[in-house]
């Protein structure tokens, strides 16, 4: 648990001296969320596809830092390193994903705290709840991230990683046409992505409709988050070619 | 028959890279107390074979005993400390950040973060990032790193290079330093001339061990007037033509006895 928690300190030490890095990360998805209400001035789009949004984004920006981050990890020996030492990959793992959920709250709350009191997106349900959608996606994405990172050499290949990962799971998840109306095998494979399941929590948090559902795709989204965090685990070897 | 005051002992080691061989059936034992200098042009298999000792290189063949334990083993992780051949350190961290951090995973004290940090003379370096340092510095917190904790054994790979002399004679005189407290130290190292400075050489080209002796027994049996010379008639002549020593402490009577 200490080596977990010094891993977890030293990425936010490393974040935080990268003053950019912080300003891209916080800033962003709120001017994102931004230009969203913007385009849809007057329509109830935005109402629609605004909590959508918040799904997204910690999900993609955790995503694109853990995998460039550990695959920085990998290339720079530092992990070599520290897999000569007593470091468990496990702890090593939640290490990174203890830091980046950390940021993702707090870039949620940022986001969020935008979306609600200047675009004046409405949100009826648990604000307790939307945070820990964003949350978990955010850890799904960390968990993606990682895994990403093992089967790329270059910072070039792991952001290949995002259209094969990310976009699918973008397409399927019903925003740019809703799931029932897709074809039948598409349906069933968007119905078991966890971006759809998060996308659909946070719309339920948002209409303040939560019910058993909700609840079922926050379990789908933490098999996915394991499942994830498994592969990537064992992506990490202490001996290597 | 092996020796049981050896710390480090490789027997048969193979190591292959795709279809290629990159080391072929290594065999020596280190003693402690020692500072053993592995030595060889780039590509010649010192990492690879640094890596098998620390237990992190994926082996074709042989074994690598470290303090009675398989290489790697779990019981092995806070007693040897090794540096990479690149710095592995974090760019975006201070120096005291980067090593309190390895040492937090070793689970020490903060106040043998300071130690090291003062025994490889980084105090003046201690708030500055990394990414700000010359390439010596880096090396030489990478060093630190490798020194916390107290290790039985130190594996450093090309510890010296990009140092200047007086960075590379200090550092030199700090191994020693080490070497007399018991710890054993393998250093590898492309530059023949640090040999001298070593109580015993591997010597390792295209994956094989030449031979492993004295730095002043080696120009004794080359008949050459330093390491370099005597390296390159080495080559020539194929090896030394006899087996290299097996047992450390014949290794260390004949170092001692020629007062290299």
């Amino acid at each position: 648990m200490k080596r977990t928690a010094a891993t977890a300190a030293r990425v936010l030490t490393q974040i935080r001296h990268d003053p950019r890095t912080i300003a891209l990360m916080l800033v962003v998805p709120s001017l994102l969320i931004g230009l969203m209400a913007w385009i849809f001035t007057d329509t109830e789009v935005f109402q629609r596809i605004g909590p959508a949004m918040i799904a997204l984004f910690p999900f993609v920006v955790m995503f694109l830092v853990t995998s460039i981050a550990t695959l920085r990890e990998r290339r720079s020996g530092t992990l070599e390193r520290l897999l000569s030492m007593p470091l468990a990959k496990g702890e090593f793992i939640f290490g990174y994903a203890l830091a980046f959920t950390l940021v993702a709250v707090l870039q949620t709350v940022i986001a969020v705290s935008f979306a609600l009191l200047v675009l004046g997106l409405q949100i009826s349900g648990s604000l307790v709840l939307l945070f820990s959608v964003a949350a978990l996606d955010a850890l799904l994405g960390t968990s993606l991230g990682l895994m990403a990172s093992a089967f790329a050499r270059t910072e070039f290949q792991v952001v290949q990683f995002m259209p094969l990962l990310i976009f699918p799971q973008f397409l399927l998840s019903g925003l740019i046409l809703p799931r029932e109306q897709l074809p039948g095998t598409l349906e069933v494979i968007g119905d078991w992505l966890p971006l759809s399941h998060a996308i659909d929590a946070l719309g339920d948090v948002a209409a303040g409709t939560e019910d058993s559902g909700t609840w079922a795709s926050l379990l789908v989204i933490g098999a996915w988050i394991l499942g994830a965090l498994l592969v990537g685990s064992l992506t990490l070897r202490r001996r290597t070619p | 028959m092996t020796n049981k005051t050896a710390c480090i002992q490789v027997q048969r080691l193979s190591v292959k890279r795709g279809k290629s061989l990159v080391l072929q059936d290594i065999d020596c034992e280190l003693a402690p107390g020692r500072i053993v200098g592995l030595l060889g042009p780039s590509g010649s298999g010192k990492s690879t074979l640094l890596r098998s000792i620390v237990g992190n290189q994926i082996t074709a063949g042989g074994t690598v005993t470290v303090l009675g334990q398989p290489a790697g083993h779990k019981s092995l992780r806070h007693r040897v400390g090794y540096m990479t051949q690149a710095a592995s350190v974090y760019d975006d961290l201070t120096v005291q950040q980067n090593v309190a951090y390895f040492a937090k995973v070793l689970g020490l004290p903060d106040a043998e973060a300071t130690r090291v940090i003062e025994a490889t003379d980084l105090q003046d370096q201690a708030k500055r990032l990394v990414l700000d340092l010359s390439g010596g510095q880096r090396n030489r917190v990478s060093l630190a790193i490798a020194l916390l904790g107290s290790p039985d054994i130190v594996i450093l790979d090309e510890p010296t290079v990009g140092l200047d002399p007086v960075l590379r004679a200090e550092l030199w005189a700090l191994f020693a330093k080490l070497a007399k407290t018991g710890i054993c130290l393998l250093v590898s190292s492309h530059v023949m001339d640090e040999a001298m400075r070593c109580d015993e050489m591997l010597l390792l080209r295209n994956g094989k061990l030449l031979a492993q002796l004295s730095p002043g027994e080696l120009l004794r049996r080359t008949g050459a007037s330093d390491p370099e010379d005597a390296f390159l008639r080495l080559i020539a002549s194929g090896g030394l033509g006899s087996a290299p020593p097996r047992d450390p402490s014949t290794a260390r009577h004949r170092a001692e006895g020629e007062g290299s």
